[in-house]
């Protein structure tokens, strides 16, 4: 029993023991690397990328904003309100939360499930269409 | 690898219970994700767990706009706010928008600080992080009430339309607002730690990157709130 709790402590203590934590993914370890070196600082991750992402943020939810402010109706409206949403939750997954420098292991873990939610989403749109025509034809059109 | 102390039933010997074993047990998931620290990767699974909840918020809201007969209050006028006498529209949703997009930046900027081991900039980009959090749920509280005194718009009813949208906006908002809140107080205990040295004494800033991971999903919640509910 103490040897296991030996082993455990030493699993544990494992990334205290090396000045590069060895579980942190690629781009960080490297970044962490060139801690000491001056050449390296920031080789891997400037911090320039975070900036342009902020300002790519920026401008696409302007426009979003701007499809309210002039009225974009019908088709349009929906076709742009999805895009710039998908724009902004793409950067914001890719880039501030280093989705585009994980491991397939857990990109495929954590984004292929939510897909599911398509087959949630169509099966309400039915059922919800289905209650709509209910309420229309069995109490007409609201009070 | 295989020292787990599951192992030894096979011998006859009951297993441990502790927390100890627990937690290294859990912790062998890094054989599943190679190079990802186990706390990041159970950080990415809660918010796998939450993109559920959050989507059955929402299509639940889908459902219920799209089966009412009643019009749905437009949210653009519901939520003007009048300038200088003039109304403008979603006025305060952008500006709360931004703020939001602002404090995300922030926090990738300190995520990358830190594994720099820039100890004063880490700390300061984290309280920046959690002083716009802060007044991101100060201007939602400001909007909550305009609507709850002013317009009347209550749970089961309001005078604008269909009586669903009080409830899908204060379900919605109120459980985004809630994250955001718990968001603030983390961000504030790890910013702490961070100023205090304790990272610089473990020797690993990884913490710092899994607080912001759930500080960018309750930005990107919003980026879906933002377009279904406010734009739709």
């Amino acid at each position: 029993m103490t040897a296991d709790i030996g082993k455990i402590e030493e699993r544990v203590a494992k990334p205290t023991l090396r000045s590069v934590p060895p579980t942190a993914s690629l781009h960080e370890a490297a970044t962490a690397e060139g801690t000491n070196t001056a050449e390296a600082h920031g080789t891997q991750h400037p911090i320039k990328i975070y900036l342009q992402v902020w300002g790519y943020l920026f401008v696409l939810s302007t426009m979003s904003y701007l499809v309210d402010y002039f009225h974009v109706e019908g088709a349009l409206r929906w076709v742009l309100i999805l895009t710039f949403m998908f724009a902004k939750a793409g950067l914001i997954v890719a880039i501030f939360m280093h989705m585009a420098w994980e491991r397939l292991a857990l990109i495929y873990a954590i984004l292929v499930p939510p897909l599911c939610l398509g087959t949630l989403v169509l099966l309400m749109a039915i059922e919800s269409d289905y209650t709509f025509w209910t309420r229309v034809i069995f109490f007409g059109k609201g009070p | 690898m295989t020292a787990t102390t599951s192992t030894e039933t096979s011998h006859g010997v009951q297993p441990e219970h502790s927390l100890r074993s627990l937690a290294s047990d859990w912790s062998s998931d890094q054989e599943v994700f190679k190079q990802v620290p186990w706390g990041k990767a159970m950080m990415w699974i809660f918010l796998l767990s939450d993109t559920f909840v959050f989507s059955c918020f929402l299509t639940s809201y889908m459902t219920m706009r799209a089966s009412t007969t009643i019009p749905w209050p437009n949210p653009s006028e519901v939520f003007a706010l009048s300038i200088g006498g003039q109304p403008i529209p979603l006025i305060l949703i952008a500006i709360m928008t931004f703020i939001l997009i602002s404090s995300s930046g922030t926090m990738a900027m300190a995520v990358n600080f830190a594994y720099r081991r820039d100890r004063m900039r880490t700390t300061l980009l984290m309280v920046a992080t959690a002083v716009f959090g802060a007044s991101f749920v100060g201007m939602q509280a400001f909007e909550w009430s305009k609507l709850i005194i002013e317009e009347g718009v209550r749970p089961w009813g309001n005078p604008m339309g269909a009586p669903q949208f009080g409830a899908c906006f204060f379900m919605i908002t109120g459980f985004h607002g809630l994250h955001v809140s718990i968001g603030v107080i983390y961000l504030s205990i790890i910013a702490s730690k961070v100023a205090r040295g304790h990272y610089e004494r473990k020797g690993n800033y990884e913490v710092v990157e899994i607080a912001g991971l759930y500080w960018h999903f309750v930005d990107l919640v919003w980026v879906f709130i933002f377009a279904f509910f406010y734009l739709w």
